[in-house]
């Protein structure tokens, strides 16, 4: 009996071990977290009102704001989104409801969980060779869109694909067994019952994208911009243009990454602002990431599992 | 002329299909040898032995579902009435015999949606979309499933929210609404307990005659309740086949009898 006693006592010791392990990991994160928002929410917070929202840049850091800024991650977001998605799900469900299963689909899958690898910068490069100096579109926001939706592509179609593999197989051969087409399978259960795994690889994807610098640098957005793009919405016929495609553009990261660059001078803050401007990418990417997630919520509803 | 003749005893049974020598591959792995097979219209056939034997790749061949994974392959056979179609020719498109031949599954599977919509999607399939129409078929098969009664008004609730022997009966409900001509159960109560299991087999018992049934169970006791015919598989080959209470009390096999002893398997 007594060595059971303390067989048990020494496995209890180790439960707790780990147990207080797991605590300090947890904790060792969540501090970081903590104190880094906490220092830019004490060096920025202040900054922020509602004239850094609608300001341009200005050399005066007084003055300077973040409105080209925040519109312009904004509108290459939306661009971003709107091509990974689409392209995204359907390469997923391509590889996984239709494609053959030989060497060649082998190859790609391997290559795409690569891509997901390859440094950001790399893919600033293409875009800067092959959009800007071969098809000469510029330095505009249709190519920071495009480049940043390469970016996170494999991101979209490796959640894709973990959702579809989710649902189980009884659910695919009932909807067979009735006399359903691939398609009619894939549209009326694997695409909804897939929604909200393929919208929390989308939240990932955007939340990557919205912090890029990189390739955005590379392919030469601006950090000064004392304009915003054309509006998408007009008076006449057909009340949308898609003019600001073609404008030039600055994100919040390279506004914030040429703040911080700038020497230290107490009477001309820009590093106040750089921790302004962090905050306002911070508060971006989580109404963003609300946003989703509602809309995954919404889906989630329809679902009744 | 068979239509006469099927009221006397004597007389041989109408079929619905005839297997005739079909082998069937799981990529290089022979499944099924050589089968031959004849199933009676309007009754009950049921496919017994032991793990492996064969039971469900065979059940499975009739509404092509081996097609949904690659490397599967059918040699022979299979002839389907009215119409005389090759159920496995590569001529024949497997949504349209599906349409034709329905089948419920071990596990329970309704799809995470209503109730309502779980029966209404073969429906759909078959471009059924006015309203009332939908309503009404899905009334008749929930109550053919004899399920009606307890879901009729709940019929916007998940399906999930059923017991299990509610949501196999909702599978069968969803099988029927279509109105196949043949359905197809695959072990459909060992998933259930036996309360539920005994509404399952009424079920079967009261639809063969309307359809042709061919069922693969596990439980001997359940073959000899519902059945008309009784086929006995063993390493992909058909040992015997004959009537139910022919197997059962006198069968011709050795292999048979041993294995209805439970002596294997």
């Amino acid at each position: 009996m007594i060595d059971t006693h303390r067989l048990i006592a020494r496995r209890r010791l180790q439960d707790r071990v780990f147990n207080i392990l797991g605590i300090v990991c947890m904790l060792l994160g969540v501090i970081t977290l903590g104190a880094l928002l906490i220092d830019l929410a004490v060096n920025g917070l202040t900054r922020i009102d509602w004239a850094f929202l609608t300001s341009f840049p200005s050399r005066k850091a007084a003055n300077a704001g973040v409105f080209s800024a925040w519109v312009g991650s904004l509108l290459l977001m939306l661009v971003t989104i709107s091509l990974a998605v689409p392209l995204g799900v359907a390469a997923g469900v391509y590889l996984e409801e239709y494609a053959r299963k030989n060497w060649l689909t082998t190859i790609i899958e391997i290559n795409i969980a690569n891509l997901a690898g390859v440094p950001s910068i790399i893919y600033g490069l293409l875009a800067l060779g092959l959009l800007v100096y071969q098809f000469h579109l510029g330095q505009t926001i249709v190519v920071g869109g495009v480049t940043l939706a390469f970016l996170v592509l494999p991101i979209v179609i490796v959640s894709t694909r973990e959702a579809l593999r989710a649902i189980p197989k009884g659910i695919r051969e009932a909807a067979y067994a009735l006399g359903a087409t691939p398609w009619q399978v894939i549209k009326d259960h694997l695409l909804p019952y897939s929604a909200g795994g393929i919208a929390t690889g989308t939240i990932i994807a955007m939340s990557r994208a919205i912090g890029e610098t990189a390739p955005l640098v590379t392919i030469g957005a601006l950090a000064f911009i004392a304009f915003l793009p054309d509006s998408p919405v007009q008076s006449q016929f057909p009340f949308v243009n898609f003019h600001w495609l073609n404008s030039p553009f600055t994100v919040l990261p390279i506004q914030m990454f040429n703040w911080v660059d700038r020497p230290n001078n107490p009477f001309n803050d820009f590093h106040r602002n750089a921790a302004a401007a962090g905050l306002v990418l911070i508060i971006m990417t989580l109404s963003l990431n609300a946003a989703a997630i509602f809309i995954r919520y919404r889906l989630r509803r329809r679902i009744k599992w | 002329m068979v239509g006469h003749l099927a009221t006397t005893t004597s007389a041989p049974p109408e079929l619905k299909a005839e297997i005739k020598n079909l082998s069937f591959y799981y990529g290089d792995h022979q499944a099924l040898k050589n089968v031959n097979l004849a199933l009676p219209i309007n009754a009950v056939t049921a496919l017994i032995g032991p793990s492996g034997c064969g039971k469900s790749t065979l059940l499975r061949c009739f509404n092509r579902m081996h097609d949904l994974y690659a490397g599967n392959r059918y040699v022979g056979e299979i002839i389907f009435r009215p119409g005389d179609v090759n159920i496995i020719s590569p001529r024949v498109d497997p949504m349209e015999m599906r349409l034709r031949v329905g089948m419920v599954f071990q596990k329970p599977n309704p799809f995470p949606k209503s109730i309502f919509e779980n029966v209404a999607f073969g429906l759909r399939l078959k471009m059924i979309s006015d309203k009332s129409v939908l309503a009404e078929r899905v009334e008749t098969a929930l109550r053919s499933a004899a399920l009606w009664d307890e879901v009729k008004d709940r019929l916007k609730q998940s399906a999930y929210a059923l017991s299990g022997g509610q949501q196999q009966r909702l599978c069968i409900a969803r099988a029927l609404a279509p109105e196949p001509e043949m359905l197809l159960f695959d072990e459909p109560t060992s998933a259930l307990d036996p309360a539920a299991t005994a509404h399952i087999e009424d079920l079967v018992y009261q639809l063969k005659d309307r359809l042709t049934i061919m069922i693969v169970t596990h439980n001997m006791q359940q073959a000899a309740r519902v059945s008309d015919e009784t086929v006995f598989l063993h390493h992909g080959e058909v040992i015997e086949a004959n009537k139910t209470s022919t197997i059962f009390e006198n069968p011709a096999k050795e292999l048979t009898s041993e294995y209805l002893t439970g002596r294997f398997g």
